[in-house]
């Protein structure tokens, strides 16, 4: 009869003993269930087919995710305020064309300043889509809808029916992105490091948590004097300067632009974001996570080629992968809900 | 005129010499005598105080206006804060109580007055600045982020630093960590927020003020979550803060905590100030009047009732952890009270019964037939109704309509040919409002509107508009105000005499037994003890509550 209230008694003094833990597990948790799925899907991979481990795979696997889990970087930034951006694939594409034409208009202009210009963009598109959801209190999901479109607009107008071909670009800007060390391309280790850097960021600045703070609750964040809108504003532009520079490496890596360049990329990410981890509806999650749900989606898609399975199965697979994740989230959270709800019977002794 | 002078102190702490004069509370009230000092030229009427003239104010608010649209919150405020000092602050809902609060929280700014901070004229342009001000202010709903740690929640905003201005966790928990130990409380600073009980979230509101040091505590109704013992503490904490010489500005529903904790209280009514007093100089009728602006009417009572055949029975139910071995029942016209510290197993009880948790053993019956389990639908299928304890959350769709909120549990009535009809949705509406006497502008508008009680009338109404034979309440006057809060219990009885059993959740002793014709005492989970209307007073039930009675350590 007494079992239960002392059991519960129990926990009380063992999560007051153990304080910091419970809390990392739940939020690693996913982390290692990523990587886990990872293991298994190269290991089958592997045993069916060789192949699939080689050097060139690798590389082409990092680079593709490289692409994805930058823009998730940002995505997850703007998703952790409770906000989603749209936009990234049509800005990527905007980006790409423009800075691959820089070549041809600018002969010989630095592939760093192409770097910065593509950054420009990006920025450029971020700030309006910040402005709007910040200033205007228009739901991000309608403002970076509408940019998605009018950005994706704009490309089509000034590209027209050209193309931006490998050969009007330098080659050292075209071999850029395949320069491996162990074949690990380069663009792959800063990449990384730009992301860590980003969750460091997140993890111990203010700045960081408060875009957090937003998302769990964003009039409790007013109350506590956080400037929501600046946070946010400055999320988008991130997320657009991400995509930006992103455009850059897109036309660096493939060597062809034209305007449907970083077509559907948004959901992509949105995707890799969300079975990475990240609450869709903010709050919680982090940008390592994000990465990772990248390098996930891109491995699949990868394995399945090179297992000669029909890529059909890649977007459904993506697809279940997705409802997984939305769905363990969920489990989980009412999870902690019950088991805290269960303790939560502070006794009084 | 009558002029008197007298010496007091309270709290062993001298106030000074208090001169009463005047005839009349305000000048719209009811001309009732009270005390009051007509003060310059303001047609209103102050008592003054602190004539030893040491210390200005800390935070003075100097006729404060503040218009919503056509709403006037605020028509004039003033109100003085001293050092040392807690100053009680009461009203009923609607009076202009939390909006003064988000003026002084930075939220709102004043459309006219002026706030003085030790003298100075200050504006507060935003919640930071308020905080910067030395201002801390504990909201009456929590307001927390459920994905952050605890600590992370008490210090959002102004987390300590370490180099490169990185936050430093460690010294974050530490510091949490003091002030939960010096509230008593075992919370551990690292678990996130989500799930934790509404007297534990209210708890990390008290640490986020505590930990700002801040000269002024804004507490907006700190206690109404709370049970005895967590209020009995938080009076400590308010105590050792008011010694430090903090400024407190406490608002409560319960005037008896003004009595016991307050030294001035101020009574505010339609967005006017109507008093400000020592609080010995006031009884409670005094501050009721003040409040109401009229005489309420007496108090019935619940003993009289007439009962029927039990129709809610509830045999060994018991959920894992949670209660254990519950057994009751609940006749036709009988309210049944369910007291006990919050966190008892109470409300889980009440969820349970209603469908909404699963139960591990044990059975509800209703008129002999066994009711599933965990089936909200059924229950309601089977007549029973269920007033949530968090009314925003779980009682309302806050963005909706008052009709279509009253409408919502009896859409199925209202349909003809499997659609709504607006003009149905509305007569029902409009008929329990005027039964319930909901102030509203009008039905269209969205419940979040309302103030606090006539949110709960419209929570009521839904239930109510079902007939149903069996209406569980749980804290069915939480936040609302006294006037309010005795229609809210003359409608239970009422209900009660026309045959509906009432099981009502109570965290205030005083409605408990003023309503409850049988009073059944919960603690950690078990049910301990069942008392008669008759035998029943607030020491019985706290001894019995806490465990008092079995010796056992505190």
């Amino acid at each position: 009869m007494r079992t239960a209230l002392e059991r519960r008694h129990h926990e009380n003094t063992a999560t007051v003993t153990d304080p910091r833990r419970s809390f990392d597990i739940v939020l690693r948790v996913r982390e290692f269930g990523i990587i886990a799925v990872l293991v298994v899907f190269v290991a089958v991979t592997y045993g069916i087919q060789h192949r699939f481990l080689s050097g060139q795979n690798i590389t082409f696997i990092l680079f593709d995710t490289t692409i994805f889990a930058f823009l998730a970087l940002g995505e997850a930034m703007v998703v952790i305020a409770r906000c989603v951006d749209l936009s990234v694939g049509s800005v990527l594409g905007l980006s790409a064309y423009l800075c691959g034409r820089l070549f041809s208009v600018v002969h010989g202009i630095p592939i760093p300043v192409v770097f910065l210009v593509g950054l420009l963009i990006g920025l450029g598109c971020g700030v309006v889509n910040g402005l709007i959801v910040a200033v205007g209190r228009v739901p991000s999901l309608v403002v970076t809808l509408a940019s998605l479109y009018i950005i994706r607009g704009i490309d089509g107008l000034v590209v027209g029916g050209g193309v931006v071909v490998a050969s009007s670009m330098p080659s050292s800007f075209i071999t850029m992105g395949k320069a491996t060390i162990f074949h690990v391309p380069y663009v792959t280790i800063v990449v990384a490091i730009l992301i860590a850097l980003g969750a460091y960021y997140l993890r111990s600045y203010r700045s960081g948590r408060e875009l957090y703070a937003i998302g769990s609750n964003p009039e409790a964040a007013r109350l506590v004097g956080i400037r929501t809108g600046w946070r946010v504003f400055n999320a988008f532009a991130v997320s657009g300067a991400i995509a930006g520079v992103c455009g850059v490496l897109w036309a660096s890596y493939f060597g062809t632009v034209d305007s449907t360049a970083g077509t559907g990329y948004e959901l992509q990410v949105i995707a890799a974001v969300v079975v990475g981890g990240v609450a869709i509806f903010g709050g919680s999650g982090t940008v390592i996570g994000a990465a990772l749900g990248a390098l996930l989606l891109e491995t699949i898609n990868t394995a399945l080629y090179v297992l000669g399975i029909s890529s059909f199965w890649d977007s459904a697979i993506a697809g279940v992968l997705l409802l997984v994740a939305i769905s363990l989230d969920h489990t989980i959270t009412l999870h902690v809900t019950a088991a805290r709800r269960k303790r939560g019977n502070r006794l009084v002794t | 005129m009558t002029r008197l002078t007298s010496e007091r102190t309270v709290r062993g702490r001298r106030i000074g010499t208090i001169q009463i004069a005047g005839t009349r509370v305000a000048a719209n009230g009811s001309g009732r005598r009270i005390g009051g000092h007509v003060q310059e030229g303001s047609g209103v009427f102050a008592v003054q105080h602190h004539s030893d003239g040491a210390a200005p104010p800390v935070l003075s608010v100097e006729h404060a206006q503040k218009t919503f649209g056509a709403v006037r919150a605020l028509v004039d405020v003033s109100i003085d804060l001293f050092a040392g000092e807690v100053h009680g602050l009461v009203g009923e809902n609607g009076a202009g109580k939390s909006t003064l609060v988000k003026i002084l929280a930075g939220v709102y700014r004043p459309d006219a007055g002026r706030l003085l901070i030790d003298g100075e004229e200050i504006t507060l342009r935003s919640p930071s600045a308020a905080r910067n001000a030395g201002i801390a202010v504990i909201y009456q709903e929590p307001t927390l982020f459920p994905d952050l740690t605890v600590a992370e929640n008490v210090f959002m905003g102004r987390q300590p630093l370490r180099s490169a201005r990185r936050i430093d966790s460690a010294s974050m928990d530490g510091q949490v960590r003091a002030v939960l130990d010096r509230l008593g409380v075992r919370l551990d600073p690292g678990r996130i927020t989500r799930g934790l009980s509404i007297a534990d979230q209210q708890i990390v509101e008290i640490a986020k003020a505590l930990t700002l040091d801040a000269k002024v505590i804004v507490m907006d109704e700190p206690t109404a979550a709370l049970s005895a013992v967590e209020v009995g503490r938080l009076f400590q904490v308010v105590e050792t803060l008011r010694q430090n010489g903090a400024a407190i500005l406490f608002i409560s529903h319960r005037l008896d905590e003004m009595f016991e904790l307050c030294q001035r209280v101020t009574v505010m009514r339609d967005g006017l100030w109507v008093l400000t007093s020592p609080v010995d100089a006031l009884g409670t009728d005094d501050l009721v009047r003040a409040m109401v602006g009229r005489e309420l009417v007496t108090r019935e009572t619940a003993a009289s009732a007439k009962l029927g055949a039990p129709i809610l029975s509830v045999e060994r139910l018991t959920r894992e952890g949670v209660f254990l071995d519950v057994t009751f029942e609940v006749r036709a016209g009988e309210v049944v009270a369910l007291a006990g510290l919050v966190g008892a197993g109470r409300s889980e009880v009440a969820r349970a019964i209603f469908g909404i948790d699963r139960y591990d053993a044990g059975r509800v019956t209703v008129e002999g037939r066994v009711l599933p389990k965990a089936s909200p639908a059924a229950a309601m299928e089977a007549g029973i109704g269920f007033v949530p304890e968090d009314r925003r959350q779980d009682g309302l769709v806050m963005s909706e309509s008052i009709e279509r909120n009253v409408a919502l549990a009896s859409l199925r009535t209202l349909r003809r040919w499997g659609f709504l009809r607006r003009r149905s949705e509305r007569a029902l509406a409009t008929e329990w409002a005027r039964r319930l006497q909901i102030r509203y502008g009008r039905l269209s508008d969205p419940v979040s509107n309302l103030s606090g009680g006539n949110q709960q009338k419209v929570v009521l109404a839904k239930w109510l508009s079902r007939n149903p034979k069996i209406l569980i309440v749980d804290e069915p006057t939480r936040g609302i105000d006294v006037a309010t809060k005795q229609e809210v219990h003359r409608q239970l009885l009422s209900l009660a005499s026309e045959g509906v059993a009432v099981l009502m959740i109570s965290s205030e002793l005083p409605e408990v037994l003023h309503v409850a014709g049988r009073i059944l005492v919960m603690r950690e989970g078990r049910l301990v003890a069942e008392l008669a209307h008759a035998e029943a007073t607030e020491h019985a039930i706290i001894a019995i509550a806490t465990g008092a009675n079995e010796g056992a350590s505190r």
